[in-house]
């Protein structure tokens, strides 16, 4: 089809208006970058705006070589992987015997999940009853309470539905049981919404800090990284603050502060395009609701 | 068989069907039990400590065993809305809501137009690899992007504005400025991934239609306006709709992350007065109310939106 000039001309501006918008997306972070590895006086001279200026790397070397931060990140990452898995052995348990229609029970159990959507206890009876249990202040508390996630599961579940179910028929005739029927076949074929789940579940737990904020402040060691990040970034005029905050050397400044947060975003940068293909149609799930 | 043949079959019969049933269903059941726990203990539990609200908290005393409050037990209901502080939260919470809805509903229906536009299979691709980024930052970084980007004297948004010739604005420091900062920067953080709803609406739409309208000469604009929005109008009303029912809702990392005691009263939402004064505070009772009060107007906006979905024709929320 042959398209007429002013079609072409509004697909430019279209474009050009994408390009806005990218700009937009990365211009925040180029500038992180640069100002990471720009040199302080340069920073100070406001001289820094897309390109470092005066390569740096001292900035990196210095939180690099701080062990609470290395400890955080490495601790992070540990939690972030035990939370994620945690959280999809909860999930899959969840959906898949729910996808039974001839079990008995399935309405009352599915209203006693997604009520919990609609209505919750509230910040602080949470905060009580993890008191009670005597959960707080351990990193136990970062992983249970939020385990497992409503919307996730239905997406899962929804999931789930679209096997047919003439194959879990044909393997039970077989003489499978359900948890044979789960691992041959409907994991092997949900490989889409486990990938796009581990995503959401890990991003979540990486970007978390207000449960840690919460429950685990006296807990000092086992901060994830956003949250000594936080303190951090709020406390770099107060070189007290700092010393006890996260970095046992005084003396913040600002381009140490870009390098903190750029090391932070890392892993997901990383892990982001990787997975990009997965998250497109895994969302969509959600959007389809049964 | 009869009918009364059916009632009066022996009652082994019907054991040995539920045996049967058992025998099949029961490793079901047995991975249904953590689940069902978690919920039970994680979600309904903390449930019942919202009696807490109706009573005098003490750290000494069991949840059930706590002396009611004055008032019939609504004294910290009438406390809260006699607290200045509860009060400008829930102005807040409401006022950066409507803003949020305002500027930042259209933002991705408009975005997800565009983008349903362009030709250029390539370049849309990667514009929307772009654009889904900031979704998976944290508020904690995008906070410490933002304090350094637009910092009054050092920022490269104010180094611009400075060289344009005007002064340079407190984006972060200044009540005014801050909530549209606060605005800008969710709609920044969220515009590429909500795209993902309308984009996928938008591919369900009969191609057919377009080519009709294009024998009948519709230009651009009116391909848009005629086939485009009714098409996502079941998504657009329905996603409007929940967002409407929550109004009241509040998150607590964006306006914590990106508030400073400059700005606070603007930026103390629900969520996070519930944080200071409750977790840090130690005003249990009061915060436990306030909750309780959000979570209540929450499920009647929420019901009403329901019904008003319906109304409109589109699917509920249950």
């Amino acid at each position: 089809m042959v398209k007429s000039k002013s079609s072409r001309i509004g697909d430019y501006i279209v474009a050009f208006i994408c390009v806005l918008l990218i700009v937009a997306c990365l211009l925040p972070m180029l500038n992180l970058l640069a100002r990471s590895l720009s040199s302080p006086d340069a920073i100070i001279r406001n001289e820094v705006l897309l390109w470092p200026k005066g390569l740096n790397l001292e900035a990196y070397r210095f939180v690099l070589s701080d062990s609470k931060y290395r400890w955080s990140l490495i601790w992070t990452a540990i939690l972030t992987v035990i939370a994620t898995t945690v959280s999809m052995i909860m999930t899959i348990l969840c959906a898949y015997p729910l996808t039974y229609d001839k079990l008995k029970g399935r309405r009352l159990i599915n209203t006693f999940i997604i009520l919990t959507m609609y209505f919750n206890a509230g910040t602080i009876p949470m905060y009580l009853l993890l008191k009670d249990l005597h959960m707080l202040n351990k990193p136990i508390v970062l992983i249970i309470p939020n385990c497992l996630s409503v919307f996730n599961m239905i997406i899962m579940r929804s999931y789930f539905y679209t096997i047919p179910e003439s194959l879990r028929e044909s393997a039970e005739i077989d003489g499978a049981g359900p948890i044979r029927v789960l691992t041959s076949i409907y994991l092997p074929l949900s490989k889409p919404v486990l990938a796009t789940l581990t995503l959401f579940y890990a991003v979540g737990r990486w970007n978390g800090f207000s449960d840690a904020l919460m429950y685990m402040n006296n807990n000092r060691k086992y901060y994830p990284i956003q949250l000594l990040l936080y303190n951090i970034i709020k406390s770099i005029t107060s070189i007290e603050i700092t010393t006890q905050e996260g970095f046992t050397n005084p003396g913040l400044t600002e381009t140490v502060q870009a390098a903190t947060v750029m090391i932070a975003t890392v892993p997901i940068l990383l892990v982001y395009p990787w997975l990009q293909k997965y998250f497109i149609s895994g969302a969509t799930l959600g959007a389809i609701k049964d | 068989m009869s009918i009364s043949a059916y009632a009066s079959r022996p009652v082994s019969s019907r054991y040995r069907k539920a045996i049967n049933y058992l025998r099949q269903y029961w490793t079901l059941y047995l991975m249904l039990i953590p689940p069902i726990a978690f919920f039970a203990i994680f979600r309904y539990i903390p449930m019942t400590y919202i009696q807490i609200a109706f009573k005098k908290y003490s750290i000494v005393k069991n949840v059930w065993e706590l002396p009611w409050a004055n008032n019939y037990g609504f004294e910290y209901f009438i406390k809260a809305f006699s607290n200045r502080d509860f009060l400008f939260a829930l102005r807040n919470t409401v006022m950066l809501n409507v803003l949020d809805l305002v500027v930042g509903f259209p933002a991705p229906i408009i975005l997800a137009l565009l983008l349903n536009e362009l030709p250029f299979k390539r370049f849309k691709r990667f514009t929307q690899t772009v654009a889904y980024m900031p979704h998976f930052l944290s508020w904690i970084i995008i906070a410490g992007m933002a304090t350094q980007l637009l910092a009054p004297t050092s920022g490269l948004i104010n180094i611009v504005i400075k060289r344009l010739g005007l002064d340079p604005i407190p984006f972060l420091n200044d009540p005014n400025y801050w909530v549209w900062t606060y605005v800008f920067l969710g709609i920044w953080q969220s515009i590429g991934w909500n795209t993902i709803i309308y984009l996928a609406a938008l591919t369900s739409i009969n191609p057919e239609l377009y080519e009709a309208a294009a024998i009948d000469g519709a230009g651009r604009f009116r391909q848009i306006w005629h086939i485009t929005l009714p098409g996502l109008r079941p998504t657009i009303v329905t996603l409007l709709i929940l967002s409407l029912g929550r109004i009241l809702s509040s998150e607590f990392d964006r306006p914590y992350a990106l508030g400073n005691h400059l700005v606070n009263n603007v930026s103390n939402v629900i969520a996070t007065f519930v944080y200071t004064n409750g977790i840090r505070g130690l005003q249990f009772s009061l915060t436990t109310a306030v909750g309780l009060f959000q979570s209540v107007v929450c499920v009647i906006f929420l019901v009403i939106a329901d019904i008003l979905a319906k109304k409109f024709g589109e699917r509920g929320i249950w």
